[in-house]
């Protein structure tokens, strides 16, 4: 009776067979418009930030061109500050958190085990909030760009010195942007607290899980700081308050403590996502369990309640007191402890295991390799002494590209390269992926390492022109070289992205042999995601699947490979 | 088998050997590239201190960064898979982790403990020496909060005012000047920095640290030229800097001189050019009489 045909097919899988709704058909594009599916969204997040990306990555490219030599005349000083405007206000708050904003929008729900996010609605809403945000800011091209920087401090950004509608549209933004992503935070926040899968404790939360519930939390702690300040600046611009006017009795220190109250935390916005990324990739791609979860998770934690303590550290310079200054050292300072005990976790994840060099784990060692620098430098200028020197300089300017781009862009290119098969179900081709990775590897380096220099020898951030002195003009075209160098890498990253949607090889649920439960379900996952949630049992849901479907095979050919027992013989 | 005892020995011996050429590396890489991986300094003992402070600082970080990037070098070129290789399945270990977080928290006590070891002397101002200015009794008396008053209260208090895009600095006998700051070398020189529009920063790198200038609020610093610090046969040293924060357009532009010259010479110019500005105000006055009389009653 039994064939091992049938025995085969009567064994569990772990793929539950999901089929796709249908509906009444739809204009394709008004699908996307109205979507309140977390995924759809996820992936509308994703593509606006990369889009993002790129033009504040053509800003920078214009940067650095005007700073390929002294005393260029390529860009006039007001171009130049506008540009310097865009581009950090565009990698900050309409890339990077959009960006981790997606990747959480995509994968919390289906690590969990959801099926949507908790308010899907709200969710949209926050996705075209953040458009409009965008569209508010860059439609200021057309008048006048914002050029205060992305701090834009007052009494620069008041109405007395910068009377045009850019600073407006730069705090438009800000408030576009900020709601968007209170919304969203509470919207993760509430996802991940109720809607995980039976048996998915506090231990057996995926790390990336974890980074996105405490990004939520800074977000919802931190946003309303800045929010408060963009909202003071705006009534003292058009309204005649004077919050932060000093000639009649406004501080404009004020300013600074409730920008970087936000700004700071802001850092570990963008910073933490990144850490989840890189700890889901490293154990799948060392074929190991990551090392120290709860250490990893505990550290999350920490960063982002020390990180609230620490914003004054971008203010040493400003009249402070002897003893605020040595608390927001030892606060920055302390921060260090939970980095680089995470770090060291990853390389112990990475210690004796089988590492498979695929695209995201090479993404994911850049970080781990790069993000170190931009960490120590950040203990040098936690060291008010020396930070009095260094701050305000290209030494700065050199850091928080570390922390940012070799952290969180490198983070993100890893996410990309390892989750692209799940949202399109194909694999992104690993021999560009690598030539990408190398070319930013060394474009980025050629970028910033140089600019730990150039800050040395004394050039302030945030000016278009510098003298030909010591070695400022070679400095600078190295740097100049270098990030010509980073975005061909960047464009091959793009490229990929763009040919993979047809060409890419057809990935399959479960290409990676991943470990959460978002390689469960078929790739792209069905509108609903799942049909059949799986119980959790420990925090690689997968690999107890996996396990479990070996085992009933191997039982499966053990009985199909004996005789079969007779009826008779079974009576 | 072979004996363990001479093996330990011998590769404790390396290890010793392996970190004193690092070490002996590391400071001959740092004294070749001085100018690239290490503040500028000369002009002024804070400058010099920070420096100090600064490579310390440096020397522990290439310590750090050297072992992590090793570390993890090493994992990835030596744990790649291959055929038969099996990953071990540890999941961690509380007693590693224990140890390396009080091992980073070790590192941060030193930092900060060379921190304020030499903090005293970037913040607090020095004496002026015997070829400085001799200031009078009525010389200015200096305390703020934090930044207290050299040893006999003495210094030479110049006001610095920061403005869209040039600096200006006040002397004591009210005489002022812009863009170039002539100061007497060995000096103790005490900076009251203050702006009188949007937001600036002083920093002359080879004098050390930068403070903002914002407006509504004093900032302080110092400085003391060494009177070593001109060359043979030059009549003074000539430092530059910049504004630091960002304040419109002309940011960049926004550049500063100091200026040590000696004692002699300092207070020739100081008069000079307060005679000047007088000269400049009592013409002034007479134009402003002859194109507005004041009507007679």
């Amino acid at each position: 009776m039994a064939t091992p045909e049938y025995a085969l097919r009567k064994m569990p899988r772990p793929q539950v067979l999901t089929r796709d709704v249908t509906r009444p058909s739809r204009a394709r594009w008004l699908s996307w418009v109205a979507t309140t599916d977390h995924k759809k969204i996820g992936i509308l997040y994703m593509v606006t930030a990369f889009v993002f990306f790129m033009v504040g990555g053509t800003e920078a490219l214009l940067m650095r061109i005007q700073l390929g030599a002294p005393e260029n005349t390529f860009l006039t000083p007001t171009a130049y500050n506008q540009l310097f405007t865009l581009h950090g206000t565009t990698m900050i708050f309409l890339f990077v958190v959009p960006m981790m904003a997606g990747f959480a929008n995509y994968f919390v729900p289906l690590q969990i085990g959801a099926r949507d996010m908790a308010f899907p609605r709200l969710n949209a809403l926050s996705f075209w909030l953040f458009v409009f945000g965008g569209v508010v800011f860059y439609a200021s091209l057309f008048w006048s760009p914002p050029q205060a920087g992305w701090t834009s401090y007052p009494p620069l950004s008041s109405s007395a010195y910068l009377p045009d509608g850019g600073i407006d549209a730069w705090i438009y933004l800000i408030h576009l942007t900020g709601l968007s992503s209170i919304l969203g935070a509470i919207n993760l926040y509430v996802t991940i607290l109720n809607m995980r899968a039976p048996g998915m404790g506090w231990s057996r939360l995926p790390l990336f899980c974890w980074s996105i519930l405490t990004f939520a939390i800074l977000l919802i702690l931190a946003l309303p700081s800045v929010a408060a300040g963009v909202t003071l600046l705006l009534t003292d611009r058009h309204f005649g308050t004077h919050f932060f006017d000093p000639t009649q009795g406004g501080s404009a220190l004020l300013w600074q403590h409730l920008f970087w109250f936000f700004g700071h935390p802001e850092v570990y916005i963008m910073i933490l996502p990144g850490f989840g990324i890189i700890s889901e990739i490293l154990p799948v791609f060392a074929r190991k369990p990551i090392f120290g979860y709860r250490a990893i998770a505990a550290a999350t934690v920490g960063i982002a309640f020390l990180s609230l303590l620490v914003w004054a550290h971008h203010m040493f310079a400003t009249p402070l007191s002897t003893v605020v200054l040595a608390f927001f050292m030892l606060s920055s300072m302390i921060i260090a402890v939970p980095t680089g005990v995470k770090i060291f976790n990853w390389i112990a994840t990475l210690w004796r295991g089988t590492i498979i060099m695929k695209t995201p784990l090479y993404f994911a060692v850049g970080f781990l390799a790069f993000f170190t620098l931009g960490g120590i430098s950040g203990v040098m200028l936690a060291i008010f002494p020396i930070d009095w020197y260094v701050t305000d300089t290209y030494f700065v300017v050199a850091h928080f590209h570390y922390v940012l781009v070799a952290g969180a862009v490198n983070a993100i290119f890893a996410g990309l390269y390892y989750w692209y098969p799940k949202v399109t179900g194909r694999m992104m081709s690993d021999s560009l992926g690598k030539l990408s990775f190398w070319l930013t590897f060394v474009g980025f380096n050629a970028t910033f390492l140089v600019q730990h220099s150039i800050g040395l020898e004394g050039m302030p951030r945030r000016v278009y022109e510098y003298p030909d002195i010591a070695d400022l003009h070679v400095l600078n075209l190295i740097s100049t070289i270098g990030s010509f160098i980073l975005a061909l890498g960047v464009l091959v990253t793009a490229y990929n992205l763009v040919r993979s949607l047809k060409k890419g090889v057809t990935a399959g649920p479960d290409p990676w042999k991943g470990n959460t439960l978002e390689w469960f379900t078929t790739s792209p996952p069905p509108e609903n995601n799942f049909d059949v949630i799986p119980r959790v049992r420990s925090v690689e849901p997968m690999k107890d699947i996996r396990r479990q479907v070996e085992r009933e095979e191997e039982a499966a050919t053990r009985r199909v490979s004996q005789p079969t027992p007779t009826p008779t013989a079974r009576a | 088998m072979r004996p363990r005892r001479p093996l330990t020995r011998r590769s404790r011996r390396l290890a010793a050997a392996l970190l004193l050429a690092l070490a002996a590396l590391l400071v001959f890489a740092a004294s070749a590239f001085a100018g690239l991986v290490t503040p500028e300094h000369g002009g002024s003992k804070n400058a010099d201190e920070i420096n100090d402070l600064y490579k310390i600082v440096l020397y522990v970080a290439i310590l750090v960064f050297v072992g992590v990037e090793g570390t993890l070098l090493y994992s990835v070129i030596r744990f790649r898979a291959r055929k038969g290789r099996v990953p071990a399945q540890i999941r961690g270990n509380t007693r590693l982790e224990i140890g390396w977080t009080i091992g980073a928290a070790l590192i941060l006590v030193v930092l900060t403990a060379v921190t304020f070891a030499l903090l005293p002397s970037i913040k607090n101002p020095p004496r002026s020496g015997p070829a400085g200015l001799q200031l009078s009794a009525n010389g200015v008396r200096y305390a703020a909060l934090d930044q207290p008053a050299p040893p006999g209260g003495k210094s030479l208090k110049i006001k610095i005012n920061g403005q869209q895009f040039v600096w200006r600095f006040v002397y004591p006998n009210k005489a002022f000047a812009y863009q170039t700051m002539v100061v007497p070398v060995d000096t103790t020189v005490t900076l009251d920095i203050q702006s009188q529009d949007v937001a600036h920063s002083w920093w002359i790198p080879k004098l050390g640290p930068k403070f903002d200038a914002i407006p509504g609020y004093t900032n302080h610093s110092w400085f003391k030229v060494p009177a070593s610090a001109i060359p043979q046969g030059k009549t003074g040293v000539t430092f530059r800097g910049q504004c630091t924060e960002l304040c419109g357009y002309g940011h960049a532009n926004m550049v500063a001189f100091v200026r040590a010259v000696p004692v002699d010479r300092y207070e020739q110019w100081v008069a000079r050019q307060k005679r000047e500005l007088d000269q400049a105000n009592a013409q002034a006055v007479k134009q402003r009489a002859q194109f507005n009389p004041i009507p007679s009653q």
